[in-house]
């Protein structure tokens, strides 16, 4: 279609003088509003009085039932990163903004119908399974693009991104309070309208990325930066085609090391409030441990741009060892910190933790790409997406259910997370040998180099 | 303001476009701030 010839690929290449730094803007446009996927649980409350409004009367959504807006999300995130992966690399980042804003605003609008006509599944169909899709294609949507604007600093690039990722959760939950107090009446909780307000300001605010954004010209190089002329052993100058990377070992270790650094992280991210409560009974209050959870979202956000930036310093190998020793020896002293009742030392502890957790999202761009190359590395990053949601599922579920079997077997409330605790150490353990047997990419796996010419000079 | 090739980029544009994503999440953080203060409380 003509008029949707702007989002062409060819359309986004960059004309000479285009400066690099417009870039992360247009990203930021991006991540700042999927990333108000995190703060999502704001109107799971207020969901639950639509019928009553003071309180949950007959008819009204339960909890259990509100979860799985969230859970489906995060779900189609993943299945969309890794499906429409290649579309978004070889469509060009614009056309997969478009996109993204289309099913991500579009799917507030959808979820405002179905909090009108009080109908559960459309909402699941709203914001669950389209604004999943959003999610997807947003978050994978300017990695690829930053990596090849930023060539001699991919970390801090991505880095920049998915700080915004995390960043989107700080401006929605205030954002959706205000909105929720703005629209609501004694007769009206105005979920509806804060659906709505919400859809149409992240669309304009997203498409402000999709005019903004622009890809490099073939061949186009920093000023006066060129490839070093011995690249470190584990960065390769070739690419590797997205489903021939699925089939090497590198891809799977990879895969792992996300997913147990992730699963290490989100497992305690949902369970602050009331573990820093149930650790320190008398000491932290409920309001403090809010407090505590929004210190948390802004290490959060801290390090997935410092530990990525660093990454460029140190590599992306030596990245992760620190994340998983560093992390292994945090989690293994937080029971230390709650027999000896420092509240100090525990907030500290989960301060660094969640900024590796943060930091392993943020730095995974930046890894594919010194594995597998550039030119499929949107791609590849989003079948890797899928190690998130698996993560999602298995590190709630193994913090809950193991701290249920702790109380139920008699364990005080104060110490039921410390099994949890050196079981989240192992895992990084594990997450450790992972990275240990990441070696560089045969050759074998190498796309052809004239094909893979031929093939840039095509777009 | 600094002059520019075609297709090129003013300052004034980076401002615009740095801003029009760094106000709202310079907001977002002053309010986890805010809240994130009661922990010492």
């Amino acid at each position: 279609m003509r008029a949707l010839s702007f989002l062409d690929r060819y359309r986004t290449v960059a004309g000479p003088g285009f400066s690099r730094w417009m870039v992360p803007p247009a990203a930021l446009c991006i991540h700042l509003c999927i990333g108000q996927a995190y703060a999502f649980s704001v109107f799971n409350l207020p969901m639950t009085r639509l019928l009553g409004i003071t309180d949950s009367a007959p008819g009204d959504w339960k909890l259990t039932d509100l979860g799985w807006i969230f859970t489906l999300a995060i779900f189609f995130l993943g299945v969309s990163a890794a499906v429409f992966g290649r579309w978004v690399e070889e469509g060009g980042p614009r056309r997969a903004m478009f996109a993204s804003a289309l099913c991500f605003g579009g799917g507030f609008l959808i979820s405002a119908a179905g909090v009108y006509v009080h109908d559960i599944w459309i909402i699941y169909l709203g914001y669950g399974v389209l604004g999943g899709i959003g999610l997807g294609l947003g978050y994978i949507s300017p990695v690829s693009t930053l990596i090849k604007w930023f060539p001699d600093r991919p970390g801090m690039a991505t880095g920049m991104a998915i700080m915004g990722f995390g960043g989107g959760a700080l401006i929605a939950s205030p954002l959706s309070v205000w909105l929720l107090a703005h629209f609501s009446t004694p007769r009206h909780v105005g979920v509806a309208e804060t659906f709505i307000v919400l859809g149409v300001v992240y669309f304009i605010f997203m498409m402000v990325g999709a005019a903004i954004v622009r890809v490099p010209a073939p061949g186009w190089r920093p000023a006066g930066w060129s490839p070093p002329a011995r690249q470190p052993k584990l960065v390769t100058s070739a690419n590797v085609y997205v489903y021939r990377a699925l089939r090497t070992p590198q891809f799977w270790l990879i895969w792992w090391v996300l997913c147990l650094n992730v699963t290490a992280g989100i497992g305690v991210l949902g369970q602050a409030s009331a573990m820093s409560q149930e650790m320190f009974p008398g000491k932290v209050s409920a309001v403090a441990a809010a407090g505590f959870v929004g210190l948390m979202s802004l290490f959060n956000m801290a390090g997935r741009f410092l530990w990525a930036s660093a990454s460029d310093l140190i590599g992306r190998k030596n990245t992760y060892f620190c994340f998983f020793i560093l992390g292994t020896v945090l989690y293994a002293l937080v029971p230390t910190a709650g027999r000896l009742g420092s509240v100090a030392f525990f907030v500290l502890c989960f301060l660094i933790i969640i900024s590796m957790y943060g930091g392993g999202f943020s730095t995974i761009p930046a890894y594919l790409r010194d594995m597998f190359g550039t030119r499929y590395v949107g791609a590849i990053h989003g079948w890797l997406i899928t190690a998130w949601s698996a993560a999602g599922v298995l590190g709630p579920v193994l913090v809950n259910y193991i701290r249920a079997y702790e109380i139920a077997h008699g364990v005080p409330k104060a110490d039921a997370y410390n099994v949890t605790m050196y079981l989240m150490a192992t895992l990084l353990v594990i997450g450790f040998f992972c990275n240990l047997f990441i070696r560089p990419v045969h050759e074998r796996h190498h796309m052809p180099a004239v094909r893979d010419e031929a093939t840039v000079a095509a777009q | 303001m600094t002059s520019r090739a075609r297709g090129g980029t003013r300052t004034l544009q980076l401002i615009l476009a740095w801003s029009f994503v760094g106000i709202p999440l310079l907001w977002g953080v002053v309010q986890t701030l805010r809240n994130a203060l009661n922990l010492f409380h």
